[in-house]
């Protein structure tokens, strides 16, 4: 019989205003097996530690049951506090009575008996506990940073200079993202190419770091510290190792008329092309979709003119695996497409722009080599519009757009305004906007400076209607502040577009078993205190991934979570969980069900030789559990038809005895 | 069944067993009358060519036999196997239950099998024997009086909405593969989604008020074939579950069943065919073999060996739970 101590925290008021915790203790004491119930203000403090330690002793508890916070707040907490006290941390139980009671109930009575229930349901389980011993699995020094953009660039310049190495994955047949696309970055306005590109090259010459440019991450196995990662590095048709990225084949390549993506498909390119002249790897890429020779095998001009001999038109797939043993996730951001948003022309108008596609507009490296032409007629804007929030802080009910704030509209728009009116001095700038939100350092210094000492006329209200009309754009909108409808005829309207997640960012989470929230941004496991660690145990988060971020929080959490990644490669060696699935031989059937669910691989069969009840003797096909690869999901259990399949810890038996308890 | 493929299953089996190929046959026998065609294991080519049954009654699914068998069994294992025995055949190879090189599997053709139920309700009196006529059962009844009952009058159910007469498995085939049926086998599902939930949860419950528990469905289950099922297993905590008030434990028992069962059911019928209270229980197999088809893409357990059933397979197509939409 076990001798269980229950120890209720008040959380401070967290618990103690809605669960009345003193009858909280008083009706566990009834409970069969316990013989000590207290209940204190905060648990895991010090005081609050040396109080379950303390009882232990004079007690001579077997186990303990602490009614507070969710475990995955304080379990570790005390399983520490349990183990010092000289008990198996694993004879410890959490019942949360904050998270699962008194935060989502307001009438006392019942928020105390739900408590009384859960704690009851805990000791219960407690009683089918046993000790259990974690075990400890190897740390591949590796990691992975799936993203080549400023947060997986920064993020592997800061893993690999502490000596680790590092792989990047990068889907686009470069590394630099969306910030080698951008003029120049608030608020210092230096250009975007001549901090980011010295980066690149960082990137690329570092002995620890490897690049692995247009291809992506195809699988993903195993868990922290041992991930089995396969890699397809899509054909470029052109070998990386001998291409000296001359640029030969870009000028010599027939098919002209590529829409170039880089440009935002303002210009266009060759079918075999470098996206950028700062692109990193430099070396030219074929486009299947475009290229006469891969079509109808009729061509070969680039193989002809290139004297490295670096074309390869049958170059195939390449899957390269590779053991890592963390992930960094940095999949980054892309504008959401306004094709919902007819209200503002996007589609009937060349001269409706989103900002992105005005950053190439101003961009040197641009199709209009940096000098503001409209698209439609390359004249120049005298009149430009630019809307926020299109399609950020939307309601749920419009059906369209996303609820959040993209965050970094506002200070890009006041920087695109600004530089318009500098270089631009008669052209009249306006930036409609819902609220102008620019807390950051120097951020509400530098929107200031644009509306008040460059005179862009910045108007609270939302453009309605943009309606194209001959030469101009008709804007009609509301100033709320002076109460009355605008009507302008624009040059030029720039749509500050909200920003979502990539869409690669989905089935990678899948393939990572990693989070994510409605708006199909990486959840953190921790939004205060674990912001750069996704749930899952090895997976980290750089960047926009996580949630709309401008360049320096980018680069900021990115040192972060190179800073998590770095710890956890320092190891030699990690605990393992010792919860994990455990098979009873004589009821497995060998059915394999419980294999294929198995996320981690951890599951394989053997044939032994078993006394069957008529005394005969039979080979049979049972599962093997591979403790250090199993991560305890309990996948398995759920599977196993006849229930040969367990989880320690998590017993069958000890969740029905939870499940009696509450329903007693 | 034609008599035809019964001598040919005669004489096969036999020279197999002659020959040192087999070391006995699963088939079947007659039993105490002439339509209680039982399994059974032969171990010598003249039993074989004396006893072999293979008719219409000869309904009893086998291949589950195979697990045991080839436990205990000298050399290859034979076994005659009707289309639909030959899909479970297929699943418990899926689930690595015995080793196909101990198998030796001979395909019949099958136009349908006699619900005997059905057949003695059609008569109304005791059956003193049947003669098996080209699409008709000759039957003397116990008062001398001797009828004739069109076969189409009498065949099960699961015959009729068979989901496929074309063997999946087999070593050699005797005789020529049937036409298919052609009834829509989810029919009576849909019937029963159509009911309202009180509608239908008062046929479940007239239904399984019935049952006696005697264990035949699962007993007979080629998917039951754990080796210690979880209802017999005292440590699973199953059954120290009081029923509730308004329940009873037979309901949960089915269901649970239904549950353990599926995305592994082949559809083959042989728990209602065996329930001696004419409990419809594959209709509880059948709307999961529906709901996982419309989830996830239409999917026969069984129909090859090694596929992943979709309740055991992942893929990134899945529909999210809480989407509940169908694929």
């Amino acid at each position: 019989m076990q001798r269980i101590g229950v120890f209720v925290c008040w959380c401070g008021s967290n618990i103690a205003a809605t669960v009345d915790v003193e009858a909280v203790s008083q009706a566990l004491k009834d409970e069969p097996g316990v013989v000590f119930s207290t209940n204190y203000q905060y648990m895991c403090s010090q005081a609050g530690q040396d109080l379950i330690k303390q009882a232990v002793a004079e007690h001579g508890l077997t186990g303990i049951v602490i009614c507070s916070c969710s475990p995955r707040m304080h379990e570790t907490t005390f399983r520490r506090a349990a183990a010092a006290a000289g008990l198996n941390p694993y004879m410890v139980e959490i019942a949360n009575i904050r998270e699962q009671c008194s935060w989502v109930h307001k009438d006392i009575a019942l928020g105390t008996q739900k408590a009384i229930v859960l704690g009851r349901a805990a000791v219960a389980k407690l009683h089918l506990n046993a000790p259990l011993t974690p075990g400890e699995t190897p740390v591949t020094k590796r990691a992975l940073v799936i993203g080549g953009g400023i947060a997986g660039i920064q993020t592997a310049l800061d893993i690999a200079d502490a000596g680790f190495k590092v792989d990047i994955v990068e889907k686009k047949p470069t590394i630099g993202g969306k910030m080698s696309q951008l003029d120049k970055t608030f608020p210092t306005l230096d250009c975007a190419a001549c901090i980011l590109t010295p980066k690149m090259v960082e990137a690329a010459q570092n002995e620890n770091i490897t690049i692995y440019s247009y291809s992506e991450v195809e699988s993903v196995g195993g868990f922290v510290g041992n991930f089995d990662v396969t890699i397809r590095k899509k054909a470029r048709y052109v070998n990386e190792s001998i291409c000296t990225g001359c640029g030969l084949c870009t000028e010599k390549c027939p098919v002209k008329n590529v829409p170039n993506e880089f440009n935002l498909g303002m210009d266009s390119r060759r079918a075999v092309y470098i996206p950028f002249a700062q692109a990193v790897p430099k070396v030219a890429t074929i486009d299947p979709d475009y290229c006469n020779m891969l079509k109808n095998g009729k061509c070969g001009v680039c193989a002809r003119v290139c004297t490295a001999g670096a074309i390869d038109y049958k170059q195939t797939d390449e899957l390269i695996e590779q053991k890592y043993g963390a992930i960094v996730v940095a999949t980054g951001y892309e504008p959401i497409k306004l094709d919902k948003f007819d209200e503002f022309a996007y589609n009937s108008s060349p001269d409706v722009i989103t900002s992105l596609e005005f950053e190439r507009l101003t961009n040197a490296a641009g199709p209009t080599s940096g000098k503001l032409l409209r698209p439609s007629d390359g004249k120049h804007p005298h009149r430009i519009v630019f809307v926020q929030c299109v399609g950020s802080r939307c309601a749920a009910a419009a059906g369209k757009g996303k609820e959040y704030c993209s965050k970094i509209c506002c200070m890009y728009t006041a920087k695109q305004a600004m530089l318009v009116r500098d270089k631009y001095p008669d052209t009249e700038v306006y930036v409609f906007y819902i609220d102008v939100r620019t807390p950051g350092k120097n951020f509400d210094e530098f929107y200031r400076r644009a509306a008040e000492e460059y005179g862009v006329k910045y108007v609270k209200g939302m453009v309605g209607k943009i309606s194209p009309q001959g030469e101009v754009l008709k804007v009609q909108a509301s100033d709320l502040i002076a109460g009355r409808q605008l009507h302008i005829d624009a040059d030029l309207v720039v749509l500050a577009a909200a920003i979502e997640p990539d869409r690669s960012a989905r089935p990678l989470a899948t393939m990572l078993t990693a989070s994510m929230d409605t708006n199909d941004f990486f959840t953190e496991a921790h939004p205060k205190l674990r912001p750069v660690e996704s749930p899952t145990a090895g997976v980290f988060l750089s960047g926009a991934c996580q949630g709309p971020k401008d360049i320096p929080e980018t680069v900021a959490q990115a040192g972060a979570a190179a800073a998590k990644v770095i710890g956890l490669l320092a190891k030699d060696k990690l605990t393992s969980n010792p919860c994990v699935a455990s098979v009873d031989e004589l009821m497995c059937n060998g059915c394999s069900s419980c294999e294929r669910v198995c996320p981690y691989g951890a599951i394989s069969y053997v044939n032994k030789e078993f006394r069957m009840p008529d005394r005969t003797v039979a080979l049979r096909r049972v599962a093997s559990v591979n403790p250090a690869v199993c991560q305890g999901c309990g996948a398995c259990t759920v599977a196993c038809m006849s229930g040969a399949m367990d989880l320690r810890g998590f017993e069958a038996k000890q969740i029905i005895a939870e499940v009696d308890a509450i329903c007693k | 069944m034609q008599k035809i493929t019964e001598d040919l299953a005669r004489r096969r089996a036999a020279e197999l067993m002659r020959a040192g190929e087999i070391s006995c046959l699963l088939g079947w026998k007659k039993g105490e009358f002439d339509y209680d065609v039982e399994p059974t294991v032969f171990y010598t080519p003249e039993e074989v060519e004396r006893e072999l049954v293979c008719n219409v009654f000869s309904a009893a699914n086998l291949s589950k036999y195979l697990i045991s068998l080839t436990r205990k069994a000298e050399g290859r294992v034979g076994i005659l196997l009707k289309p639909c025995d030959s899909f479970s055949f297929n699943q418990l190879l899926t689930e690595h239950r015995f080793d196909r090189e101990r198998v030796y599997a001979l395909g019949l053709p099958c136009e349908g099998t006699v619900d005997t139920f059905l057949l003695k309700e059609r008569v109304g009196e005791g059956i003193y024997s049947i003669k098996i006529k080209d699409g008709a059962l000759e039957v003397e009844t116990l008062s001398g009086e001797v009828k004739e009952i069109p076969l189409s009058e009498v065949y099960a159910e699961r015959c009729l909405v068979c989901k496929s007469r074309r063997p999946v498995a087999y070593d050699e085939m005797l005789g020529e593969v049937t036409p298919d049926a052609d009834e829509d086998r989810f029919a009576q599902v849909e019937k029963l989604e159509s009911m309202t939930a009180e509608e239908r949860y008062a046929f479940w419950q007239g239904e399984l008020s019935r049952c006696i528990r005697c264990n035949a469905c699962r007993n007979v289950c080629p998917a039951c074939s754990c080796e210690r099922c979880v209802f017999d297993n005292p440590t699973s905590g199953v059954e120290t579950k009081a029923p509730s008030e308004d329940s009873f434990e037979e309901k949960m028992f089915h269901i649970i069943r239904a549950f353990h069962v599926a995305g592994r059911c082949t559809d083959c019928g042989e728990c209602s065919r065996v329930c001696p209270e004419r409990i419809p229980l594959h209709l509880l197999n059948r709307k999961f073999i529906k709901d996982i088809n419309s989830f996830y893409g239409d999917y026969t357990a069984g129909a090859e060996v090694g596929s992943r059933a979709p309740l055991v397979s992942y893929t990134k197509d899945d529909p999210e739970p809480g989407q509940g939409g169908q694929k």
